[in-house]
């Protein structure tokens, strides 16, 4: 006799299932329980867009209401994926636009969306409230005015360092004077300046506006008189932070930042003047977020002020701060999570500020809570390391810039091996790790060996051979993202473990002496993984299979090889032949 | 066509910025640049480039200059432009700066940095001192005789 929950149940069980990963397990029970799950998946996650197609996705989820997509590598971010490469989100709002006439949510990161794109999505889906566009590009102000006077019920447009052609600031006139469900707004990204008028009056009649992120050309004058209209701020972005000194406009914005009871995420301050810091000062107590990754201020000012934020979680800062600043930070934000600390100047080798590996050791030492790291400097020693791996053992995140390539431990010139070593070998949760410094294939010996729990490891100049990289394709289980450049990784680790590959999102490698010859090989190999060889010196036929390639992508896939790439790229077919 | 390379501007000779062409490497400072690295996002780069003007004081001159130490790459630099600017004073044989009149008559560069502490020019790495110093002032001495 067959037994089971009425499907209905089943469903409403399933609505308190929110994860891909216990979807996804869901899923995997029996058959019944799939169809189930499918038709009540509402939101997907695709990491890579040519992993999967459209087509693929409607059909096995056929009422998504949310789908967030990635596009480009990670790299693209430092211009080592040339212009024309893909990602384009074009093929995938067409094919929803027919499929999911329902959809509320689209989140891209690092993606090409056009103006059409965005034309489509305001015309097509009558309920859309989220767009996020992460670093994504090819679309103008045009574009986004579309959006603006078509989507009746936007919550949020979030442009996130989005490279946007910027046309003109008319566009925010196009919110109708019936807009009032505007949630979050962040331009921060835009060159040119908005019509302000048209600015106050949304923020005015928007009552549930919780985060704004102004772009540079707002003025410091502006300031109170918005945010005296949006006291539900939890998350405010400035504008240039300057102005002439003037008493009145300082008490005017030391009342209007007094007025948002909620604020904890400050950010913006391009063009700071010190004198209009303590305008923030009321709020400070009350701010767990921090951005001055844009503001030149010097250390003294930037100790006044951290000092008086003692919940501070997140704090993104430029090296400005110097050790004296880290040293306040350690005594003063005991809560702090994250830190990240960007170069003021990272193109001189000479230092421009007195910022050095001990900021970052007193930071491990004063904050107990401390998970995730971004640290640009300038010198390095495992001593340092070993000190920050015993302090911060529940590291989830670990990027460490030395800004001049392949720079030994400062105090005795030997490799930093030992320091990461260290690093990966107490922080047992690490799940990213970028490294930087002279590294042999020690190194990668330390990280197949303790970092189990490693998803994504960034890798340049460093090691001495394929040894260091069949350690890591060898020795990570839980290694999804793995990019590297200019690191004299050849052949032979990758034909070795190839199977890897397919456990894998994607591998990129530039700059390093993979021959031609090995990815056609790989390309025969692997099943269900597309092996692309990017390289601008036209095709690799014309050069002998011994020679390098420039670079190389190589990720799983359901979708087969890509149907629309440049003429700077060759996918690796199964029969070992480059396709015309 | 490329304008920017012709369009006259006001600048010290020699201190053109440097276009850096994706795939290609150029030269700052003696290190050869390389594409992406540092890994930087665009949109984070160029926000040291303000103008830094500070007031430079020197004793017994009727009123203060101000320079921009932006424009200047070293010590030397700035040095010969301070000369320049109030032509009261020159290098010494010792690479000590005197007055024109009066030989024995030293200027001693000193400068107020971000801690408000008054300090002696030259000790510190050119790109520290120009992030730091908030004022010059050029002090007066004269070298006892014992």
């Amino acid at each position: 006799m067959a037994y089971s929950f009425p499907e209905e149940v089943l469903e409403y069980v399933l609505s308190f299932i929110k994860t891909d990963k216990d979807r996804n397990a869901v899923s995997l029970v029996c058959k019944s329980w799939y169809e189930i799950e499918r038709w009540c998946r509402r939101r997907v996650f695709i990491g890579n867009c040519y992993a999967v197609n459209p087509r693929i996705m409607i059909r096995r989820f056929p009422e998504i209401r949310s789908v967030e997509i990635k596009g480009k590598p990670h790299f693209a971010d430092f211009n080592l994926v040339p212009e024309g490469w893909g990602g384009y989100f074009h093929p995938w709002v067409v094919a929803m636009a027919r499929a999911y006439p329902m959809l509320e949510e689209i989140r891209l990161k690092r993606m090409v969306v056009s103006d059409d794109c965005l034309e489509m999505i305001a015309k097509s889906f009558k309920n859309f409230r989220v767009l996020v566009m992460s670093s994504c590009e090819g679309f103008s102000t045009d574009g986004l005015a579309c959006i603006a006077a078509n989507c009746r019920n936007l919550r949020e447009l979030d442009l996130r360092e989005s490279e946007v052609e910027d046309l003109s600031g008319h566009w925010l006139s196009h919110f109708p004077d019936t807009c009032t469900s505007l949630e979050s707004l962040n331009i921060a990204c835009l060159g040119s300046e908005v019509c302000f008028s048209a600015l106050e009056r949304l923020v005015s009649r928007c009552p549930n506006l919780r985060k704004l992120q102004l772009n540079r050309t707002v003025p410091l004058e502006k300031l109170p008189n918005l945010l005296i209209r949006a006291p539900e701020l939890v998350e405010f972005g400035t504008g240039a932070y300057s102005a002439e000194l003037r008493p009145e406009l300082l008490s005017n914005l030391v009342n209007a930042f007094a007025g948002c009871k909620k604020l904890k995420a400050l950010s913006g301050f391009w063009d700071v003047v010190p004198a209009y810091i303590p305008a923030i000062y009321p709020v400070c107590c009350g701010l767990t977020s921090l951005n001055l990754s844009y503001a030149n201020i010097q250390s003294p000012d930037i100790i006044k002020l951290v000092s008086q934020c003692q919940n501070l979680q997140r704090l993104w800062v430029l090296d400005y701060i110097e050790d004296s600043g880290l040293d306040v930070l350690a005594t003063c934000c005991k809560k702090l999570e994250e830190l990240r600390v960007f170069p003021s100047d990272p193109y001189d080798v000479e230092p421009n500020v007195s910022l050095t590996e001990q900021g970052l050791v007193s930071v491990s030492e004063g904050c107990p809570k401390l998970q995730s790291v971004l640290y640009f400097c300038r010198r390095m020693s495992n001593a340092a390391l070993f000190t920050i791996a015993k302090n911060s053992p529940n590291l989830i995140r670990f990027r460490l810039c030395i800004i001049e390539a392949r720079a030994p431990d400062y105090l005795t010139y030997e490799p930093l091996d030992a320091g990461f070593g260290a690093i990966v070998e107490n922080c047992r949760e690490l799940r990213r790790l970028s490294l930087s410094g002279f590294l042999t294939d020690r190194v990668f010996e330390y990280i197949g060996k303790h970092a189990k729990k490693l998803e994504m490891l960034s890798i340049a100049f460093a090691g001495q051979g394929d040894l260091g990289l069949h350690h890591v394709l060898s020795g990570c289980d839980s290694l999804r993202k793995l990019e590297i450049r200019d690191c004299p990784f050849g052949d032979k680790a990758l034909l070795a473990n190839a199977a890897k590959l397919e456990t894998m999102r994607s591998l990129w490698m530039s700059s390093c002496p993979v021959s031609y010859g090995a990815c056609k090989l790989l390309g025969q190999k692997l099943r269900r993984v597309n092996v692309e060889v990017i390289d601008e010196r036209g095709t690799p036929e014309s050069r002998p299979d011994s020679c390098h390639i420039e670079k190389l992508y190589i990720y799983r896939t359901l979708s087969g090889p890509r149907v629309d790439t440049p003429d700077f790229i060759w996918t690796m077919d199964e029969e070992g032949n480059t396709p015309q | 066509m490329n304008y920017e390379e012709t369009e006259l501007t006001l600048g010290l000779p020699g201190r053109g910025t440097k276009r850096l062409l994706s795939g290609e490497a150029t030269t700052k400072g003696d290190k050869p640049m390389v594409v992406g690295w540092p890994p930087v996002k665009e949109h984070r780069k160029g926000i040291t480039m303000s103008r830094r003007y500070v007031k430079v004081a020197v004793d017994g001159a009727p009123y203060l200059r101000k320079v921009d130490l932006q424009s200047y790459g070293n010590y030397d630099e700035l040095l010969s432009a301070l000369q320049e600017l109030f032509g009261c004073f020159t290098e010494s044989d010792e690479k000590k700066l005197v007055d024109c009149v009066n030989g024995t008559l030293e200027y001693v560069p000193t400068y107020e940095d971000k801690d408000g502490d008054w300090m002696l020019l030259g000790d510190v790495p050119w790109k520290m001192f120009a992030q730091s110093c908030k004022r010059l002032r050029l002090m007066t001495r004269t070298p006892s005789i014992c």
